[in-house]
């Protein structure tokens, strides 16, 4: 009786090392993709905190700002990210809270158009203008002769009379 | 050959324009979206050991204040006055809660004593608050009527005539 009880305690017991085995193999196989998912997280939070005015700051996102208030916004985003909200959500929370001011590139629509499209305009009015000017200096340049002073024409002729 | 004499003053009408019109805006204001909207909720632990919510205020003139011991000098100048404020207005219902942000408990403590508050005050813990009231700096003040909604955000240090002005438009509001 004792040696049967004995020999079912130590297959309990290998039984029981073989389960800890198995599950510390797999908590520690998993380790690759547990930091994947952490890396994809701190991934996310910079690039929509990139995205943010540090309001504090000058001309700073809330991904490189050191300020304290942009690490608690860090903090926040990092947050709502883990919630299951998108980048727009996101984007929208801080744009009730602060307004669009906290984006650094306002939302192409309406008259923040022109922000995006002025520029380009502007290039196109000076290129053009350019180019209008360019043609005319070349055009001209041939074409006229330097008007003589008719003076210094007389004297020059003068003077080579004198010569001979 | 008239147009093209014409074409550089016409050419800075809309540039004369944009400055007239930029140099005329405070570049510092920029206009919090919250005003007029209801005011976020919060729900903070107070230094007295207390809890301060917007909820458990409810029906009830709100001067919400952000400050911090390290906001030298305009939280020390308005200091006195919110306390003085409170004083004056709480009988006739007037609250008054002040959200310290960022700060080190003792120094904030000390700015507590220093002045003598008597409304109730706690800090901030994540800056959660403050965020969710758009607040940029030390001292913003929030003016919450009694439906709850920001009727006026000040930033900057309270004067006694804009103090006096906002109180007496939230104790007359319904």
């Amino acid at each position: 009786m004792s040696r049967r009880r004995g020999r079912w305690a130590s297959v309990r017991q290998a039984a029981w090392w073989l389960t800890l085995g198995v599950a510390v193999l797999l908590w520690w196989s998993a380790a690759p993709v547990r930091a994947a998912t952490n890396f994809d997280l701190e991934d996310r939070v910079r690039e929509i905190a990139s995205e943010l005015r540090c309001v504090v700051c000058q001309n700073l996102s809330v991904a490189d700002s050191p300020s304290d208030l942009a690490k608690e916004m860090r903090n926040l985003v990092r947050e709502q990210v883990q919630q299951g909200k998108n980048r727009e959500e996101i984007q929208a929370y801080f744009v009730s809270r602060y307004g669009e001011y906290v984006l650094l590139s306002p939302p192409k629509r309406g008259f923040n158009l022109l922000v995006w499209g002025l520029p380009f305009l502007a290039i196109a009015v000076g290129g053009g203008a350019v180019y209008l000017v360019v043609r005319r200096w070349t055009e001209q340049a041939p074409a006229k002769r330097p008007a003589i002073d008719p003076a210094y024409a007389e004297r020059v002729q003068r003077e080579l009379k004198d010569r001979e | 050959m008239t147009w093209k004499k014409l074409l550089i003053p016409l050419a800075s009408v809309p540039v004369i324009l944009l400055l007239a019109y930029g140099f005329r805006t405070d570049p510092k204001a920029i206009p919090s979206p919250l005003v007029q909207k209801l005011a976020p909720d919060f729900r903070l632990k107070a230094f007295d050991g207390g809890e301060v919510s917007l909820a458990d205020l409810k029906g009830k003139p709100l001067v919400l204040n952000f400050w911090a011991s390290w906001c030298y000098p305009a939280c020390y100048e308005e200091a006195p006055l919110l306390e003085a404020t409170w004083k004056r207005y709480k009988d006739q219902g007037l609250m008054m809660v002040g959200v310290d942000i960022q700060d080190k408990e003792a120094n904030a403590r000390e700015f507590l004593q220093r002045f003598g508050f008597t409304f109730p005050n706690a800090p901030d813990p994540g800056s959660k608050v403050s965020i969710d009231y758009g607040v940029y700096g030390v001292p913003e003040t929030y003016f919450i009527d009694r439906q709850g909604r920001i009727a006026y955000k000040h930033v900057g240090a309270l004067t006694p005539a804009l103090m006096e002005a906002q109180v007496q438009s939230l104790l007359k509001g319904t």
